[in-house]
């Protein structure tokens, strides 16, 4: 009885995991830039590899639980790959975008850009020092 | 019995990498392709961890927290390249 | 020493927990297995103390790692869940209004600028594109800016991450 009810919730898992993975593949397709791109590509793969190991570790833990500890170690080292996960991709997101913004790639259609705005300042400033130096 | 399914999962993790691989593909600047990379990497990882539950083999999911490390230094790598300067 | 005991400690904790199912000490662990990662982790221990840990003992405090968990648990997945069924409608809809907004959060460790960016990239329509140094402002790609906060400089930080640098604030500093 509750081995089938386990089984209908990794079941779900599986689902949502499935479906929120796939979601950021076609966000990757669909969005105009990189910055759109990347808010696809990293909160649904994120979100969709939690529950998808998630689910191996319930299968995981119910074979510990039936007497086997292989089930341990499955969902152990699971739960590592998953904090991993969790570490890893959003860092390298904020990599790729302050990547992407120093090397002039800019948003497209954007509203305010308060970074491009900063840079700007700080270039006329460097550029007016200069020229001062040269003045004197 | 529930290796059907995972196998079934596996298929259509494999469709999302290749969607990721079109956008590598056809991605205008290199940005895009590296957001593509990334993607890519993520679902390897996972189906890395889903073929350890399939076979019962440990081994795949050690291999995969070694990739998802690794993965994250070379994206970093990338990224540091493009933004250019001094490493 | 207190870096170089807590740098080892660390370490023996994850080799123990990826050799789980060896042999039968404590039903887990076999014998080499835990001398072998004593030795690993000392050497690791005595390498890394100096870049792992710079006396801060602030984050030694068990209550902090549970307001951690409260946080990882609570609001942090809800805002997540809630992240991505916003991405799925603009992915569907194509609806998006985007623009790079700064906000000063008002933290001052390294640790709590970390934690809030990586929150913030995970949390509804937004992503950390910078982080000034100095003064550890953010800015943030946001994927629906709402018009009426376009004329102010720096923004509120609850405009953008909710209730999120409170708890950060908690535990981290």
């Amino acid at each position: 009885m509750i081995g089938t009810i386990i089984n209908y919730i990794v079941y779900l898992f599986l689902v949502i995991g499935v479906f929120f993975t796939l979601l950021g593949g076609v966000g990757i397709l669909r969005f105009p830039d990189v910055y759109t791109r990347l808010h696809a590509g990293t909160k649904c793969t994120t979100f969709g590899s939690i529950f998808l190991i998630l689910s191996i570790v319930i299968l995981g833990l119910k074979t510990w639980h039936l007497g086997d500890t292989d089930g341990s170690v499955l969902a152990i080292h699971s739960i590592i790959a998953l904090i991993a996960i969790l570490l890893t991709n959003p860092t390298g997101a904020h990599a790729i975008a302050r990547a992407a913004h120093r090397s002039g790639v800019m948003p497209i259609d954007a509203v305010v850009d308060r970074l491009k705005e900063k840079n700007d300042k700080n270039q006329d400033r460097k550029k007016t020092e200069v020229d001062t130096l040269e003045d004197e | 019995m529930i290796e059907t399914e995972l196998f079934i999962v596996l298929l259509l993790l494999f469709i999302g990498i290749v969607i990721a691989g079109i956008r590598i593909l056809k991605g205008p600047t290199a940005p895009d392709r590296v957001v593509g990379l990334d993607t890519v990497n993520t679902i390897v990882i996972v189906s890395m961890v889903l073929f350890g539950a399939i076979y019962n083999v440990v081994i795949y999911i050690d291999v995969a927290i070694v990739y998802a490390l690794l993965s994250f230094i070379s994206t970093l790598f990338i990224a540091k390249y493009l933004e250019g300067g001094d490493f | 020493m207190l870096a170089f005991v807590i740098t080892t400690l660390i370490c023996f904790i994850t080799y123990l927990s990826l050799t789980t199912g060896s042999g039968d000490v404590v039903g887990l662990w076999s014998i080499e297995e835990l001398l072998f990662g004593l030795i690993l982790s000392l050497i690791a221990g005595f390498i890394s103390h100096a870049t792992f840990f710079k006396n801060d003992t602030r984050m030694l405090n068990p209550v902090r790692w549970i307001i951690f968990l409260v946080y990882l648990i609570g609001p942090f997945f809800i805002a997540l869940a809630k992240a991505n069924f916003d991405v799925a409608y603009r992915v569907f809809t194509g609806k998006i209004n985007p623009g790079i907004v700064k906000i000063s959060p008002d933290l001052k460790t390294d640790l709590g600028v970390t934690m809030l960016a990586n929150s913030i990239t995970l949390t509804p329509g937004t992503l950390t594109v910078d982080v000034d140094e100095e003064s550890k402002d953010m800015y943030i790609h946001w994927i629906n800016v709402d018009k009426n906060m376009l004329n102010k400089k720096t923004l509120d930080c609850s405009y953008v991450c909710g209730e999120f640098s409170d708890w950060i604030r908690r535990i981290a500093e």
